[in-house]
């Protein structure tokens, strides 16, 4: 068989997590009763004119910047026409002639470091959702939706394989959560990707015809839709047949993709320049004081940590997944902690206990404060690690100061030298066989005595002290 | 005294110095309405109740010693495209035939603050597509002056309604004359302001880029009067603009002034030529020569580009249109089919029994000058052919003040005369349509009657934001006219 070669490009579009709507003050908060986050404007009344909320715009120029775009001086919105009554005005505000952002690109490493480029960025607003009840054979709309904020971030056609497709879309995933401008959730739909593929030979300069597929809730939808379609694709030509310029949906559970319309179906939206909003002019200074809020990115925070921070690689790129891991990281290192014991307690525990719970690294509460002084109340022995975790846990659900938390639980090691010597005497004198066993070589007894000793000091005492008494009182 | 022959100011007057109450006011006009409508058909719908219930209120506010402007318990009708919360707002069409605003319009809202009093919704063209009131699915308005005859359009409910005493003010909506045509034909005063001044917020839309709100009166003052309400930047239009609110309170009320002197008029010699009735013409002329006797300097200049107005115009109208009207699909509000199958049915059934002639022939039209393929073709150059025109416009009046002509080639038209021929209704905007294409403000003013006893408009256009220039000339020439 002849070497094909695999070429896409995507359209994802992301939520942008504004409070309210991106042309009128609705709230943009999810649950609450159908309809219940409308207004004449988001509802499409009659006479209902669109007013733009300009967060929406810094937040899209913001992850334009971020992706390396230039940002147009003059931007306009179009209305795009069509039918469907999730729809409520029958036309969508979007961009077509004049985007926000145009000609970034972002820097991915899959066997090697490559970029794929931006065409553009453009604002939008989301449709409503509608309900089928089967039983009654009707329809129900849910404005609640419509009109949140969407931004789309069009790339050119410059990924080759399922693999670069998933680095891109996790370097823009990042990226935009490092803003803080959208959670960017696959399956909650805050974060939505189309792909276009089409293949060709290998060394072939003309793109071969592409296909749109749509309906993928996860990256593992994505990597098996590329999978499928790429092999569709090259069994059509291989066949001497020609792949249609369609529209095609991917079913997950089927683990194939069907036609949802072709070329001769694609609908004519008759764009015109939306006539209810003024052009938006973006001067110099606006897109420095966006550019000036611009966080510390992954890859230059990689960088800094390699340099200022004794720690692994592994450990870098966990903390530095999330910003806000990152962020509670820093700072408890900044408040004279050790950044290994800092970078253990949030890769250890707060991970284990996030998945536990089943959050968002996000969601983690954890003030720097109160971690800098669990790590010292360890170093200090006035806890042990034992102790420390059950304190840590605390920490995480109810972020309490755990210096405050040891004392008024009891939990500090008061045990002094003498009274413990006093417990661990009783202990071997209690426990003759295990004793007896030490001596004979079976070290493991060991454990046993101590764990004894902890028991008996109710997790009170220093297990490195039990150790150096048993160990003098054992082998003496 | 018979209260309906009072001007709007007048009787304002009288309700603040308690000669008159509003309720005895608000009896008056409705009496007139009952006496008028079954011949006339000024309005979709009246509203008697509502009405005595607000004359209540305004009433109550006077009598507590409330600071009210001039036109607090004042009886007002509201074009049938502005969104009356409560108060069923149909455009004239079957669409919307059961349409009730959940919220008032800023203009509406703006009256209702001042202590105006809503009579109801006055008649018009379906959705405002038509320039004789004739498209309404409510029937036909008839003009007060000959009943065989049309009141013009789309506003023709309003200024039948203000002609025939039936209120004492309207608001109109203007596209493409739709406040000034109808003005002229009904003998009554009109006024189109500068777009972006007169919020359009709760105007349900037909061409967004073109129309706006403007007042309807017996007179210049009255007019005067009321645009100043209504005028102002409001936060919910983004096309609001800031200008308009560096006019201080007063100010159009204060250019009431009979002075015309040094004020420089120009005359399109294309509004003069062929087409133009000959009766209309000599009345024009007539006028201008009168503002020429008190001071003026007048002189006639050509207008370049002239014969693609009207196409231009209505390709971007129905563009505009075409997507505006999208949203009566029958699924929220307004009419559905009663039998269909499936979505695409109900959509196609709905928009084919919900609409009428014109408007589906606007749709379609600006729906096929959209579609791609074509888009460059006609939109676009129908926007290059508007910024033309501006230019054109901007030239003008670095020269002239003001530019003068005829508010409409004609008076007003026989019932159905002009429907079998769509493309002479559409010529017959030729004069009005440059002030909705460049977005300045003009007014229509009468100026004497043709053979028939028909009224004819003076139509004056300022540059933008140059209401005040309008006001002062329009009721110099008011009070010169009369002596």
């Amino acid at each position: 068989m002849k070497e094909y070669e695999i070429v896409i490009g995507l359209e994802v579009h992301v939520e942008l997590a504004t409070k309210s709507k991106i042309f009128c003050g609705c709230s943009t908060a999810f649950g609450g009763a159908p309809n219940s986050h409308t207004c004449p404007v988001c509802t499409g009344m009659p006479g209902s004119l669109p007013v733009l909320n300009k967060k929406v715009v810094e937040y899209a120029m913001a992850v334009g910047l971020a992706t390396n775009c230039a940002i147009s001086p003059q931007t306009k919105f179009d209305r795009k026409n069509y039918f469907y009554p999730d729809n409520p005005q029958d036309y969508q505000i979007s961009q077509l002639y004049l985007p926000i952002c145009r000609d970034g690109f972002v820097e991915i490493d899959v066997e090697g470091k490559k970029k794929v480029g931006i065409h553009e960025i453009h604002m939008e607003e989301d449709a409503g959702k509608l309900i089928h009840d089967e039983t009654k054979d009707c329809s129900y709309v849910d404005y609640n939706r419509a009109g949140v904020p969407l931004i789309e971030i069009v790339s050119k056609p410059d990924m080759r394989s399922a693999k670069e497709v998933i680095a891109y879309l996790e370097k823009l995933r990042i990226l935009i959560q490092y803003l803080g401008v959208s959670d960017c959730k696959l399956q909650e739909g805050s974060m939505r990707a189309d792909v276009n593929l089409s293949v060709r030979l290998r060394g072939e300069t003309e793109y071969g015809t592409r296909t749109e597929m749509k309906n993928l809730s996860s990256f593992k939808a994505i990597t098996r839709a590329v999978d499928y379609e790429s092999k569709r694709q090259i069994a059509l030509l291989e066949s001497g047949q020609v792949v249609e310029q369609e529209t095609r949906r991917w079913d997950d559970e089927k683990g194939a993709s069907f036609t949802m319309r072709s070329k001769e179906d694609a609908q004519d939206y008759r764009y015109f320049p939306e006539p209810d909003l003024l052009p938006l002019l973006i001067d110099h200074a606006w897109i420095e004081t966006i550019k000036a809020k611009q966080p510390e990115f992954r890859d230059e925070k990689i960088k800094r940590y390699q340099t200022e921070y004794q720690i692994p690689e592994y450990d870098i790129l966990i903390l530095t997944e999330n910003k806000h891991t990152a962020d509670i990281f820093e700072a408890t290192v900044a408040l004279g902690a050790n950044p290994k014991k800092v970078s253990n307690w949030i890769m250890g525990e707060a991970l284990r206990l996030l998945k536990e719970s089943e959050k968002d690294a996000k969601d983690l509460c954890l003030t720097p404060a109160h971690l800098a002084k669990l790590i010292e109340l360890v170093d200090k022995r006035v806890i042990n690690n034992t102790t420390a975790k059950e304190v840590f846990e605390v920490m995480f659900h109810e972020d309490v100061d755990p210096e405050k938390y040891v004392r008024e639980h009891g939990l500090k090691m008061e045990m002094e030298d003498g009274q413990l010597e006093d417990m661990i005497r009783q202990v071997i004198e209690d426990n003759p066989q295990s004793v007896e066993d030490y001596r004979n070589g079976k070290k493991k007894a060991m454990g046993f005595l101590v764990g004894q000793t902890m028991k008996a000091t109710k997790g009170k005492a220093d297990p490195a002290a039990i150790n150096r008494i048993l160990s003098e009182l054992l082998d003496n | 005294m018979d209260i309906n022959e009072l001007s709007a100011l007048e009787l304002g007057q009288q309700i603040q110095k308690k000669e008159i109450s509003v309720k005895e006011a608000v009896e008056a006009s409705f009496q007139k309405i009952e006496e008028k409508e079954p011949t006339l058909n000024c309005y979709v719908t009246t509203d008697y109740e509502g009405a005595l219930l607000q004359a209540e209120a305004v009433q109550d506010r006077i009598n507590r010693g409330e600071r009210m402007g001039a036109l607090a318990g004042v009886p007002i009708a509201v074009k049938d495209n502005i969104c009356t919360k409560n108060l069923r707002t149909t455009c004239s069409s079957k669409m919307l035939y059961n349409f009730v605003p959940t919220y008032d319009s800023e203009a509406v809202t703006k009256l209702k603050n001042a202590g105006l009093i809503i009579l109801g919704k006055t008649n018009m063209d379906e959705f405002g597509m038509g320039s004789t009131t004739e498209t309404s699915y409510y029937g036909v308005t008839k003009n007060p002056w000959d009943i065989t005859r049309v009141p013009g359009g789309s506003s023709g409910g309003s200024c039948a309604a203000v002609a025939a005493k039936e209120t004492f003010l309207a608001l109109g909506t203007d596209t493409g004359g739709s406040i000034r045509q109808p003005s002229a034909f009904c003998g009554v005063t009109g006024l189109k302001p500068t777009y972006g001044t007169v919020s359009r917020y709760g105007l349900i839309a037909y061409g967004s880029s073109l129309e706006q709100i403007g007042p309807i009166g017996k007179n210049v003052s009255d007019c005067a009067a009321l645009l100043e309400l209504i005028y102002g930047r409001d936060v919910k239009d983004s096309t609001s603009v800031v200008e308009c609110d560096a006019s201080p309170d007063g100010s159009f009320m204060g250019m009431l002034k009979e002075d015309v002197r040094g004020l420089r008029i120009g005359i399109p010699k294309e509004f003069l030529a062929e087409g133009l009735n000959e009766e209309v013409k000599a009345s024009v002329l007539k006028a201008a020569h009168g503002f020429e006797e008190n001071g003026a300097i007048v002189e006639e200049f050509s207008l370049a580009n002239v014969s693609y107005a009207i196409p231009a115009y209505y390709i971007i109208a129905s563009c505009e249109a075409s997507s505006n009207l999208g949203r009566y699909d029958g699924v929220k509000y307004g009419y559905r089919s009663k039998e269909y199958q499936g979505l695409t049915d109900m959509y196609r059934k709905s928009r084919t029994e919900g609409f009428g002639t014109e408007v589906k022939r606007r749709i379609m039209l600006g729906s096929f000058a959209l579609s791609s393929g074509y888009y460059e073709a006609y939109y676009l150059k129908a926007l290059k052919a508007r910024t033309l025109m501006k230019q054109e416009f901007e030239k003008a009046f670095a020269k002239y003040d003001l530019i003068l002509g005829p508010t409409a080639p004609t008076t007003a038209m026989k019932l159905g005369e002009n429907l079998q021929d769509p493309i002479q209704m559409y010529l017959g905007d030729m004069d009005t349509i440059f002030a909705n294409m460049t977005g300045c403000p003009a007014i229509s003013i009468p100026c004497g009657m043709d053979s028939k006893g028909l009224p004819i408009g003076l139509q004056l256009m300022a540059n933008c934001f140059r209401e005040d220039t309008l006001i002062q000339a329009a009721y110099a020439y008011e009070r010169f006219s009369e002596a």
